[in-house]
């Protein structure tokens, strides 16, 4: 147990390693002179020189490497060549969008991918199966801003043609301020996320129950008289938890470090949507401010999921 | 078909039938597949005949026709005899633009599908068959691709070297050959322990023959399903990319980057055929290989077949369950 968590530390911590050489290098190699972006096109040469020396641009590249790396583990991620706003505070105000836009979409498509799972699996080749099967392609092949310009479609623009507000068009309420507004401008993103994520789990949910039905203990627990109900739900159910924990920590891993497109389209002020911004601005410490942090998100749910095998699976503790 | 039809045999009597007759057998009962095939077939048309509709169209993908593709206003036209499907904020024919982007999605599609499969294919080769250290080493590498927020790092990659058609290509193929290296790693290294590659190296055969001649052939169809599997996601990584600005250099038509024109200043809540023209189009293409991926994937292989469950054991299911 000790042996296997120390082997995936070290994963974790190569994985943190690899994402800041990546975008070290990446920006150190780029075209482009940051000192330039800082000062604006009127800066003097001497004025130029002056900020390198500053951001400790005219060092050597691996002590600038070291000093970068130090930094961040203090939580020092540079300023915004922007506003001149620490990276870290810029970020921070992002993330309670972003974690709330996650929260929801992992209720709302585990609610709507485990069901249509069990649905599918409880039937195989039934209709139910088919009607599910075909759920789970189509959510597969929805490109999420598709889905979610033609729900801003539906559900903002075409009652508020009819004269009435079903859902505000996007944006972002703080939920300390209240909570029901909050969940009112969040459901259309909510759904959408859902909807095009909970695919992976009715498919996995599926197949997962499908193989382990056939097992020999599943036939003795009906052989003992529970239920189908009860099989399924007690016995068979279990031993899919592992997969879609791994699953679901992937996916909100991935989401934490920004749910780009879904930010973009309804204007959630999320870590996402200041990726893209960071981007078309050019502003460098931001990009790599936000790439660090998605790592370091993933780093923290690998650990989370490996302490949840464990506890799923006696196999591991042993 | 009515031909071998009348040739049938009576009921009763044994029909022998290679390998691939019964893998087409089994794909030509899927009418899913086969309507999925018709519809990638009738799309790589529509793309390859991009400038035949130009030219019948007599528009540009690319001008602006300021006079008869904008209302007085200033807004998008919606469709009529002169623009079939409408046009776009600029006033460029929808139609016209839709062929070209059909073109850019398949091709970054395609390719990097292709790409990407033959990366992974090349180093699950070498790490299932040659194991030991080096196939750790290759093993971690794949984990690390995987667990890296790739849509960040794309991001970070297009505000350094500036968006393109080249940089999407590349960051597709670089963060998704891995789920092919990963499949074709653990076949491999169950294919090298066979008897008939010990024949072969008993034979004289060296490494890179065994690997070439002797597992290669063995791979085809898990290679054959992960690349169709994997266009797809290719295409919708692609839109995505255009979409949020980092794809395709407007004003060079793609199915992400017309949705992203519609999706700005929200032109398409007055315009309808501003989304659902090219999201119908993207959602169908995705649709259409998915489809055509599960398709392959049970006539190929049809031990792997989940959606239908073998008639044997659906009666030992219910004689378990009585």
């Amino acid at each position: 147990m000790s042996n296997f968590l120390a082997k995936r530390l070290l994963f974790s911590a190569s994985v943190l390693f690899a994402l800041s050489l990546f975008v070290f290098l990446l920006f150190y190699i780029a075209p482009g002179d940051p000192a330039r972006v800082i000062a604006g096109d009127k800066a003097t040469e001497l004025q130029l020189v002056q900020i390198r020396s500053n951001l400790g641009l005219d060092r050597p590249i691996y002590e600038q490497y070291l000093q970068f790396v130090g930094k961040a583990l203090q939580g020092d991620l540079g300023f915004s060549y922007r506003s001149q706003q620490p990276v870290a505070k810029l970020i921070v105000t992002r993330i309670p969008a972003t974690v709330s836009l996650v929260i929801g979409g992992v209720i709302f498509w585990l609610l709507i991918g485990i069901p249509i799972g069990i649905m599918s699996a409880r039937d195989p080749g039934g209709w139910r199966d088919r009607l599910g099967q075909t759920i789970i392609l189509v959510g597969l092949s929805f490109p999420t801003f598709v889905l979610g310009m033609l729900s801003l479609y539906v559900f903002y623009f075409l009652p508020r043609q009819a004269g009435f507000t079903l859902f505000p068009p996007g944006g972002y309420a703080p939920f300390l301020k209240d909570p029901l507004i909050w969940a009112w401008h969040l459901v259309l993103p909510w759904t959408t996320l859902a909807l095009v994520t909970a695919a992976i789990y009715a498919r996995l949910t599926r197949g997962n129950l499908l193989q382990v039905m056939g097992e020999d203990y599943i036939r003795t627990a009906r052989a003992k008289g529970l239920s189908e109900r009860a099989v399924l739900l007690r016995h068979g159910l279990r031993s899919t938890l592992t997969p879609l924990v791994t699953q679901l920590g992937a996916d909100i891993a991935f989401l934490l470090g920004g749910a780009i497109v879904i930010e973009q389209i309804y204007g959630l002020q999320g870590v996402g949507a200041l990726a893209v911004q960071a981007v078309q601005n050019q502003d460098r410490p931001i990009i790599i401010g936000v790439v660090m942090l998605g790592g370091l998100f993933i780093v923290i749910t690998n650990i989370v999921v490996d302490l949840l095998y464990a506890v799923l699976d006696p196999r591991i503790r042993h | 078909m009515s031909a071998t039809m009348t040739e049938e045999p009576a009921a009763g009597t044994v029909v022998q039938r290679s390998p691939f007759a019964l893998t087409i057998r089994r794909f030509r009962r899927d009418r899913a597949s086969l309507v999925a095939l018709v519809f990638i077939g009738f799309l790589v048309i529509f793309a390859a005949c991009a400038p035949l509709i130009e030219t019948a169209m007599g528009h540009s993908p690319i001008e602006q026709y300021r006079d008869t593709g904008l209302s007085d206003m200033g807004l998008p036209v919606a469709p009529n005899v002169e623009f079939p499907l409408g046009t776009d904020h600029l006033g460029r024919d929808v139609l016209v633009r839709l062929a070209y982007g059909a073109r850019v999605s398949l091709l970054v599609g395609v390719f990097a599908s292709l790409a990407a499969s033959l990366i992974g294919l090349v180093v699950g080769v070498v790490a299932g068959y040659v194991g030991g250290a080096i196939d750790m080493v290759l093993s971690r590498v794949m984990d690390l691709v995987m667990s890296v927020p790739f849509l960040l790092c794309a991001l970070a990659l297009v505000s350094v070297f500036g968006p393109s058609l080249e940089l999407s290509v590349s960051v597709i193929v670089f963060f998704s050959w891995t789920t092919v290296g990963r499949v074709i790693r653990a076949e491999v290294s169950s294919l090298r322990r066979r008897e008939f590659i010990e024949a072969s190296r008993s034979l004289g055969a060296g490494p890179l023959s065994i690997m070439i001649r002797d597992i290669l052939p063995n791979l085809s169809v898990p290679i054959l399903i992960y690349t169709t599997m994997m266009i797809p996601s290719s295409v919708v990584f692609e839109a995505t990319l255009s979409f949020l600005g980092l794809g395709i250099v407007p004003p060079t038509p793609s199915w992400g980057g017309m949705l992203a024109d519609a999706a700005g200043n929200s032109i398409y809540l007055v315009a309808w055929w501003l989304v659902i023209f090219p999201g119908t189009a993207l959602l169908l293409t995705t649709l259409a290989f998915n489809i055509l991926g599960d398709g392959l994937r049970d006539a190929l292989d049809p031990r792997s077949a989940p959606a239908r469950i073998s008639r044997f054991k659906k009666k030992s299911r219910q004689a378990g369950r009585g």
